[in-house]
């Protein structure tokens, strides 16, 4: 059921074959075991679990720690290009600013505190009108 | 290029508006040296625009990053607009404009890449830290010092001067969270040396420290994790010859 659900995600795009991989990778171990029932019970004996049943689900934890970790080392990773991003957003934003307001440059003080001071006085205008919103 | 040095001062800022025109001014007055740049950390107030209106540069990250990510927006704004020495100045007011000159004559004085300045180095104990903060400072100050063998009486203080070669490194490298006792380790690990110098700080003049008390025991174990895997982690060691 599991496998089948994760083929379809792969297909549906929804899931990047390189996150799926892992996945298909437990569920095909998982599904292996519990069908092929003397593999489980010659794996338990090996170490030392009485109930093969109990060696299964200690497999499926295992796996399961293993997939928590792989997202989380994948969120550290995403967080980290965001930021990157957000970074490479503020310079760029503050050069296009300068080249939109070149007069700022001859007339650096006046222009530039006009218009700052006209934003601010418009702010909480727009505040107000979305709290009646 | 003029022969003339370049300074920036980059003041990262989180909803200071209560201070930030304060400091902005300040710097103009006691450090003219110094173009200003604002980092808005993805304020909810309206630092941006006061900061503007004040005549400084600001760049305005679009969330918050945190303030390891907006110093390090200050880095990269240094580098690529060639700037020769860049200062780090909190935006709370806690930092003293006039401290500058000292930290730029100690960097010339002893030709290092980074002065820092530091608050314990000083009689002047115009700092009232509560002593749960100065006891995890000096915890760290003492792990520090025994890590890259010379005296950090201040690993966490943000007052600091970089010079080009300490610009380059951290445009490209710098930590994420509670940056500045992780950022002395990775000067060490580039062998970039530091000075402290003492400096006169001040209480924060209004808004809140990044830094809650429910945070510091995080912060605390951060930094230590930081510290200890630092140790063992090898970090990609960029050529800094030709700076």
């Amino acid at each position: 059921m599991l496998l089948l659900t994760v083929l379809e995600l792969v297909r549906r795009r929804r899931l990047m074959e390189r996150y799926a991989l892992l996945w298909l990778l437990s569920a095909v171990v998982l599904l292996a075991l519990a069908i092929w029932s003397s593999a489980l019970a010659s794996i338990s004996h090996a170490i030392g679990v009485i109930y093969p049943p109990n060696a299964l689900f200690f497999i499926a934890i295992g796996f399961i720690l293993l997939l928590l970790l792989h997202f989380s080392s994948a969120v550290s990773r995403l967080s980290d290009q965001t930021e990157t991003l957000a970074q490479r957003q503020a310079l760029l934003d503050e050069r296009l600013r300068l080249q939109e307001e070149p007069t700022d440059d001859i007339q650096p003080e006046r222009g530039a505190e006009a218009e700052a001071e006209a934003e601010l006085e418009g702010k909480p205008l727009d505040l107000a009108q979305r709290h009646l919103d | 290029m003029s022969t003339r040095a370049l300074y920036l001062a980059v003041v990262p800022a989180y909803n200071e508006s209560a201070t930030i025109v304060d400091v902005i001014e300040a710097l103009r007055r006691d450090a003219p040296e110094f173009d200003t740049l604002v980092v808005d950390d993805g304020s909810t107030d309206s630092t941006d625009l006061l900061a503007q209106a004040a005549g400084a540069r600001v760049l305005k990250l679009p969330f918050n990053v945190g303030i390891g990510g907006a110093v390090q927006t200050g880095f990269v704004y240094a580098r690529e607009h060639g700037y020769d020495f860049l200062a780090q100045v909190d935006g709370d007011g806690q930092h003293d404009a006039e401290e500058l000159e000292r930290l730029i004559a100690t960097m010339k004085e002893d030709d290092v890449d980074v002065v820092c300045g530091s608050r314990f180095l000083t009689d002047d104990h115009r700092y009232p830290a509560p002593i749960s903060r100065r006891t995890g400072i000096h915890i760290f100050a003492f792990l520090l010092s025994r890590i890259v063998g010379t005296r950090v009486s201040d690993p966490t203080s943000g007052f600091r001067l970089y010079n080009r070669r300490a610009i380059e490194l951290f445009a490209f490298d710098y930590p994420h969270d509670y940056p500045e006792v992780e950022a002395v380790l990775i000067l060490y690990h580039h062998h970039l040396r530091m000075r402290e110098t003492p400096v006169r700080m001040y209480t924060r003049g209004g808004g809140i420290s990044s830094i809650s008390t429910g945070k510091s025991a995080y912060y605390m174990v951060k930094v230590l994790l930081a510290l200890f895997v630092g140790l063992g982690r090898r970090r990609p060691v960029i050529d800094l010859s030709d700076v």
